[in-house]
């Protein structure tokens, strides 16, 4: 047999932490991990966050990011131990041999420079290419990745294109210097779903032609599933599973694999409204920010019942968190009347009366910008019921602890800091605090999106029951389709400020559907082998009967 | 009109403006102190009578914006009135002094940048380690003796014991460029150890704060030299607080330079200035105090247009 490309043994990487007040001490994020990588093969490394899963792609090009440090075992590449090589030896490796894509070209990009000098950087400084052929190859890497005017994009700065756009150009980059493998590390999971299947159609093509071997390193299995050939499913910097793309995917062995392919698969059949008043109405509602010239929020509608919830689904720009900000009172319309439980809402929320303010309440992405550092959650839940019911002492403490076991979260939660919670444990924490000022309706602006699948799924199943307890309203803002099939009642499709379909989940995703719905229904990655090129084929074959 | 047209022009008419209202203040200032020009021509002992006299000839008795007015105007042509001590016009002797304090402040920068923004690169490439604490440290040890200890430490040194530069630093028309330099060698010096610390360390906190960012992971894990990571994509992103710095360190090149200039007793602005202060000669001062303000204005104003220029966004609008 020959020698394989990479060849990782009993990989341990170790990384200094600093617990709040504490002594930073050294603990071990991967544990002895073991896999070999032919040329031109994919492997997949998959797991939640903390797995390790970019940080053994990064050892292959034998880099810690920050205090992160491979402590051992050995990483082979082109039958050489690059833990044991030299700093020039190494400098050779990146960028020549090893290139890297992240998870954010758009922060990744210099902004300073134009996209064609990064892009064929590495190959010029490498003595790869001289300028003229790196560039030439560049040119047509564009055009490879589907990039608009491939002759010139290069001379453009990253701020003049588009998110997408600049995730290809940094596959371009990738690829430029010609190297025996790229570590792709989560390439699409800052992308809308239908920029995602685009490029994720792109950079499958290009590791094709080009047969380099690449590591992809995602989160989403339904995603590695359409690329990789292997895939490794990783835990806490432990292999869980590794083997074959079609084993993996249909007939797991392990039970944590099992869990993450299975995960998505909360039912929950939609609820009949029973009351005839909406909570919430908005009427013809247009909205635009401060200096701008053009409507976020075109002439939007909605009613949202007591009990329901209401899925806003849409992709970023979509103008969903600006309904969110008009609903609360950040942003004052330009049109339209906001009623809620029967009263009309002032348009600016400082004019609000705090019954309103109570009733209103609102979750978001962030859960630890959203909480006070320097506050225990006891003090972060027990501020609503002091504002809002004027509760102190034995009452007060006696309810943050009913909405602490409410939450699941249990005794001795209240003296903890947020830096002491996982993602999970602070988004219950911020449900708590809004649940805390018995809000009839809750606004959750995609709270679910910064948390992994499986902890996403625990707060889903966690705001199910709440809204069974409290029956209170939820307007729930996403951009995940799966997440709305979890919870919905009724949804709402937004694209470029208004409703492109509006009703019961039922009718919503039941075809026939309108252009845009279909586009996003058929872009959300199914976790099945081929889902890729089928989608691509049948809108193929359907623009060319158009 | 072009995003950068529009903004610059912004800056442009916003520093005419802050220059107008510092005339009006300068201006203001030497009004409000006890005492004016026929007071100071003569003397203390004057009578009242001859007072009177000597302002209805100045035109001192007319209201002061009148006078401000015409003082302006008078700027705005080139004419900056005359001295009251020696009867001549103030342009004309200003003249050679302030092209002889560019001189000094030119040289004194022409060394001092780039020696900072090189020192502040070094510091980010050796972060913590020794060159880089040698480097503070040094710079720091130089920006906290006075001025005036340094000139007399390396007048005495270099000048007195070594015998390699003259004491005094003084030129005229008929030297050479290299006999300038030779002669300007140590004020530039002391100059340059003055504002030396304050740019690099800003260069310093600049890069290091760029450094964070994920583009610069990428230019790692290309096998760039650690170098050239710095040299090519920190530093360009860091060009708009480094250059605000440096302004500000022009500026006081040329405006600070009092103290230096009469320690080596240099033909320039500084020395002019404290002659014309010690005499009273009020539209000297009010001269040179104008073309101070005009110097730093205009050199901040650059530094705005330079940071404007720096930024890609404005640069290159979508």
């Amino acid at each position: 047999m020959t020698e394989p490309l990479l060849r990782v043994r009993g990989l341990k990487i170790g990384a200094t932490v600093y617990p709040p007040g504490e002594k930073p001490r050294d603990i071990e994020i991967v544990h002895g991990v073991d896999f070999d990588l032919e040329r031109g093969k994919v492997l997949g490394l998959i797991g939640e966050s903390g797995a390790g899963k970019s940080t053994i792609g990064l050892a292959s090009m034998a880099y810690g990011r920050g205090g992160v440090r491979i402590t051992g075992g050995e990483v082979w590449v082109n039958g050489r131990d690059i833990l044991k090589a030299g700093l020039r030896d190494i400098r050779r490796l990146r960028g020549g041999e090893v290139t890297y894509v992240s998870q954010s070209a758009a922060a990744s990009f210099n902004p300073a420079k134009p996209i064609m000098e990064q892009v064929t950087e590495a190959a010029i400084s490498q003595g790869k290419f001289t300028r003229r052929e790196a560039e030439k190859r560049a040119i047509g890497l564009f055009r490879k990745l589907g990039l608009p005017d491939p002759d010139n994009i290069g001379r453009r700065y990253p701020h003049q294109v588009s998110g997408g756009q600049l995730q290809r150009c940094m596959t371009a980059l990738a690829l430029c210097p010609e190297p025996d493998l790229v570590v792709f590390d989560e390439p699409t999971t800052a992308l809308d779903v239908t920029t995602q299947i685009d490029v994720l159609a792109a950079i499958k093509e290009a590791i094709h032609d080009t047969g380099v071997a690449a590591l992809y390193i995602t989160h989403d299995l339904a995603v590695v599933a359409q690329v990789s050939d292997d895939i490794m499913v990783l835990k806490m910097g432990n292999m869980v599973e590794y083997g074959p793309t079609d084993q993996i995917i249909n007939a797991p062995r392990e039970e944590y694999t099992r869990a993450l392919v299975s995960v998505r698969q909360i039912e929950h059949p939609e609820k009949l409204h029973r009351q005839a008043s909406p909570v919430l109405s908005c009427e013809n509602i247009t909205a635009r920010y401060k200096g701008t010239k053009f409507d976020v929020l075109k002439d939007v509608s909605v009613q949202l019942y007591p009990g329901q919830t209401l899925a806003v689904v849409g992709e970023s720009g979509s103008g969903k968190s600006t309904l969110a900000r008009v609903i609360t009172g950040l942003l004052p319309p330009s049109g339209g009347r906001i009623v809620f439980s029967g009263r009309e809402l002032t348009p600016d929320l400082k004019s609000r009366p705090k019954e309103d303010l109570r009733e209103l309440q609102m979750i978001y992405q962030m859960a630890d910008v959203a909480m006070n550092p320097r506050q225990t959650v006891g003090t972060i839940i027990g501020r609503p019921l002091e504002f809002y019911f004027g509760l102190k002492g034995e009452a007060k403490q006696r309810r943050i602890q009913e909405l602490l076991d409410e939450i699941e979260l249990g005794k001795g939660f209240q003296d903890r800091y947020p830096a002491e919670l996982s993602g999970g444990q602070k988004q219950r924490v911020c449900i708590a605090r809004a649940l805390a000022a018995k809000p009839k309706l809750i606004i959750c602006d995609e709270v679910t999106s910064a948390l992994d699948p499986l902890v996403a799924d625990g707060i889903l199943k966690l705001l199910l029951n709440l809204q069974k307890i409290e029956d209170v309203a939820y307007l729930f803002i996403t951009h995940d389709l799966a997440t709305v099939r979890a919870i919905a009642d009724s949804i709402a499709v937004m694209y470029q400020g208004r409703f492109v379909r509006y009703g019961t989940k039922t009718e919503v995703l039941s075809p026939p559907f309108d252009d845009y719905t279909d586009l996003l229904l058929s872009s959300v990655p199914e976790m099945k082998l081929g889902w890729l090129e089928q989608v691509l084929a049948t809108r193929k074959m359907e623009s060319a009967g158009n | 009109m072009h995003p950068i047209l529009k903004l610059v022009s912004q800056r442009i008419a916003l520093g005419l403006l802050l220059l107008v209202s510092s005339s009006a203040m300068i201006f203001g200032l030497t009004e409000a102190l006890p005492g004016d020009a026929a007071q100071a021509v003569l003397g203390q002992s004057a009578t009242p009578e001859a007072l009177e006299n000597l302002r209805r000839e100045m035109g001192l008795d007319r209201p002061a914006l009148v006078r401000y007015v015409e003082w302006l105007g008078g700027i705005v042509q080139g004419d900056l009135g005359t001295s009251i001590t020696n009867r001549l016009d103030i342009a004309t002797s200003i003249g050679s002094r302030l092209s002889n304090t560019l001189f000094l402040a030119f040289w004194a920068a022409v060394v001092s940048v780039p020696l900072a923004i090189f020192l502040g690169l070094l510091a980010v490439r050796y972060q913590n380690r020794w060159p880089d604490k040698a480097i503070s440290g040094v710079t720091l040890a130089t920006i906290s003796i006075p001025e005036f200890l340094i000139g007399y430490v390396l007048v005495y040194f270099l000048a007195v014991q070594m015998g390699w530069f003259s004491p005094l630093a003084l030129i005229n028309d008929t030297m050479t460029l290299g006999e300038k330099l030779h002669s300007i060698a140590l004020p530039v010096a002391v100059l340059t150890m003055v504002v030396l610390a304050h740019m690099m360390r800003m260069t310093r906190a600049a890069i290091l704060n760029v450094m964070q960012s994920a583009y610069i992971e990428t230019a790692e894990l290309k096998g760039l030299s650690s170098f050239d990571v710095i040299r090519k994509h920190a530093f360009p992103n860091a060009i708009a607080p480094i250059v605000t710095v440096v302004m500000l360190n022009l500026a006081y090149l040329v405006v600070g330079v009092v103290v230096v200039e009469v320690v080596f007793v240099y033909p320039g602005m500084g020395q002019f200035l404290v002659d014309a202060v010690v005499k009273r000669d009020v539209p000297v001062v009010l001269a040179c105090g104008v073309i101070f303000a005009a110097i730093y204005i205009s050199l901040n104003l650059a530094a705005d247009v330079v940071s404007i220029l720096a930024n890609p966004r404005l640069r290159h609008p979508k």
